[in-house]
């Protein structure tokens, strides 16, 4: 990636919310992985999205992406979520007088399940700690599907040679000194892009302005390990299609079991020696009971 | 081995049989959809989508059939680590069952990923991460194929030595020493390398996270599938075993697979066991009691395990070959449906989204089936895996 810093310094700078997050004293980072210094996010306030749909446009064109018309779920839903064609999103929830827009993407996880389930690291978390794809690492296998609990990574369904594709938050106009697609074009500045540490403490400074605008709490801080995509809401995150993860990231678990049996390689290394030497040492006592079976066999005629 | 010269022989006789050749018609039908699916993709062959990104290919054919074809790795363990030499007449059967799963589901692995050839890079150390669980799954499974078929190499080599001049004669001669010297070291690596991807296999649903369902996500979820392909790959010998032996008219060895099934059986109550006290454990088993789908289809597998189990650990039950035969199916039929609601049936992407298999999809599945059961008539007429029959033909009693 051609990015050089001063670059995306710019962008950052550019991201609105400097000026003001910048007065406000650092916040002790209580997630359980510690973000890259260099990591970029996205920050969307449901409180101000009008779901005019702009940034899902102006993706499709950053991306090369042919808008998918081909299903719809009603009047607004088009399309129905995330898919080949469709790295961005925005969906409607509507229940009651209960209204909200929500804004769907990869959430650059801060410790990927994608990147772990990737066997040849297809999907890996580069710079600016973007999750992006390598075509020739990746065999089409979809365990990233398997293991992203956001759903986002697509499959190709109708190409013969698949890809999986995925929100890898613009790098191409990173490299050019822009800032992503969706961020620029978003008239009501609700969904805004720069360094996460600053996103955070924006996030933060208007949860502390406007307190009874939205329900406490930044979704992406801790949730999953913390993401770099950050939300801000007036509803229930859940209500709204983000899962409840905790605040342990999803590989903890398989690393913790796969760890414990795996470690240095030592346990299947000394199951070989063992084996090994069980089947050397028994070789003979097999052969000589298996010829007396046989025999008994044949007299009994079983 | 030379001592197993006289314990096993080819069946012989005519191979194009009437039910090869309609297995071999419904393979080539399943070939021309695979044909078709290279060509347009994997969407519009299968019901497969990004919600069920794996659909019925990969818990099925891999995840289920490797399972019903550890019989290799299990009478390994019980011939050679625990020195029960008696088992050894139906070794090669379970050998052979073990390389035709493993190799029918390593080719549908390759028609069920979206971009196979770059599955060749795995050769390169460097492109390993080796965080990934999926990366120990296909080293593993690739390379215990060949032990696999190391493992089952005296069977064509004993043939081919005392064959007509020729390559095949060649090669025979002096690979069978070689063989036969490493052995051990072959049949060791045929242990461990499965020890490790069978319960891997399971460890790949870790990461699925809440994603699957509490009544199977389970750090235990290793052992139970590493217990699980003990469970499969004994039932499925006793069964393929039993209806070789009425196939052909050979000897039955009754007694052995009454035994076999009695490790089985006791297999099947320790996975039980493990799975009750670890959804007790893990303070989530009051999800029994909710009578929605998730808790049915626990209920339907327990008892598939439980059942037939229990009823195993009978010398009466257990020492009948039609009995034998359909517990040790109850047992196979629990145990794969373990494998398939961890790998499928309780997977929870979202309420908005349902998956069935489509008919092409299915057509391949059982493809490779076929394939696999085209190979067993082969092998056994022309080669020598099966128990040979008794010289006196005294009485068909099993």
């Amino acid at each position: 990636m051609g990015i050089n810093r001063r670059s995306a310094l710019k962008l950052m700078m550019s991201a609105g919310a400097t000026a003001t997050a910048a007065a406000l004293p650092s916040p002790a980072d209580a997630s359980t992985v510690a973000p890259r210094p260099d990591a970029l996010g996205l920050l969307y306030d449901t409180t101000l999205c009008v779901g005019c749909k702009a940034c899902v446009v102006a993706c499709n064109r950053a991306n090369d992406l042919a808008p998918d018309t081909g299903w719809s779920g009603g009047l607004y839903q088009a399309p129905l979520d995330l898919n080949a064609n469709t790295k961005n999103i925005i969906k409607l929830y509507q229940q009651g007088s209960d209204r909200s827009f929500i804004k769907r993407q990869c959430m650059q996880c801060l410790d990927p399940a994608c990147t772990t389930a990737c066997m040849m690291g297809a999907l890996t978390k580069g710079e600016f700690g973007i999750v992006s794809w390598n075509g020739d690492r990746c065999v089409g296998c979809r365990y990233c599907e398997i293991a992203c609990p956001f759903n986002v990574p697509k499959f190709e369904w109708t190409s013969s040679n698949p890809r999986i594709v995925k929100c890898e938050l613009c790098r191409d106009r990173l490299a050019e000194g822009k800032e992503p697609a969706c961020t620029e074009v978003c008239p009501r500045k609700a969904v805004i892009f720069g360094k996460r540490d600053v996103l955070l403490l924006e996030a933060k400074r208007r949860l502390e302005e406007h307190p009874r605008r939205y329900v406490p709490k930044v979704y992406g801080e801790h949730d999953g390990g913390g993401t770099q995509v950050l939300y801000l809401s007036h509803l229930p995150f859940e209500k709204l299609g983000l899962p409840e993860l905790g605040d342990t990231p999803v590989p903890q678990m398989v690393r913790d079991v796969q760890g414990t049996i795996y470690t240095g390689f030592i346990a299947p290394l000394a199951l070989y020696g063992l084996v090994g030497a069980a089947v050397f040492r028994n070789r003979k006592g097999v052969e000589k009971a298996a010829a007396a079976a046989a025999e008994k066999n044949e007299e009994a005629g079983v | 081995m030379s001592a197993r010269a006289h314990e096993t022989s080819p069946v012989g006789g005519e191979v194009f049989t009437r039910p090869f050749i309609l297995l071999a018609a419904f393979f080539a039908l399943a070939m021309l959809v695979v044909a078709y699916r290279f060509a347009v993709g994997l969407g519009p062959v299968t019901a497969m989508s990004d919600a069920y990104p794996w659909g019925a290919w990969k818990p099925f054919n891999v995840i289920v059939l490797t399972a019903l074809g550890s019989g290799g790795y299990a009478m390994a363990v019980l011939v050679y680590v625990l020195n029960r030499g008696k088992y050894h007449a139906i070794a090669r059967t379970a050998l052979l069952t073990s390389a035709l799963a493993y190799t029918s589901g390593v080719i549908a692995l390759g028609v069920d990923i979206g971009r196979p050839w770059n599955f060749w890079r795995l050769i390169f150390v460097t492109t390993w991460n080796l965080h990934s669980v999926l990366l120990e799954v296909a080293v593993c499974i690739s390379t215990y194929i060949i032990f696999l078929w190391l493992e089952l190499s005296p069977a064509f080599l004993e043939r081919w030595a005392q064959g007509k001049p020729g390559p095949f004669r060649t090669i025979a001669v002096s690979w069978t020493p070689r063989i036969e010297r490493a052995f051990p070291w072959i049949v060791a690596m045929a242990i461990v390398l499965p020890t490790m991807h069978q319960s891997s296999l399971g460890s790949l649903f870790l990461l699925a996270g809440p994603r699957l369902h509490p009544l199977w996500q389970t750090p235990l979820v290793p052992l139970l599938f590493l217990l699980s392909c003990y469970l499969l790959g004994f039932a499925a010998v006793t069964m393929i075993s039993l209806l070789s032996s009425a196939t052909w008219n050979r000897p039955r060895h009754t007694r052995m697979l009454a035994a076999v099934m009695q490790v089985a059986a006791w297999i099947g109550v320790a996975f039980l066991g493990i799975r009750v006290l670890d959804l007790v454990w893990r303070g989530q088993s009051h999800l029994l009691w909710t009578f929605d789908q998730y808790a049915a289809a626990f209920w339907i597998e327990a008892v598939l395990v439980a059942v037939p189990s229990v009823l195993l650990l009978s010398p009466s039950w257990r020492g009948q070959p039609g009995t034998l035969f359909r517990l040790s199916g109850l047992v196979a039929l629990g145990g794969s449906l373990y494998r398939l609601n961890t790998s499928l049936i309780a997977f929870m992407p979202g309420d908005q989204f349902g998956y069935f298999p489509s008919v092409l999809e299915l057509i391949v599945s059982l493809g490779w089936v076929a394939l696999a059961i085209i190979g067993y008539l082969y092998i056994v007429k022309r080669f020598a895996i099966l128990p040979a029959a008794a010289a006196a033909p005294a009485s068909s009693r099993g």
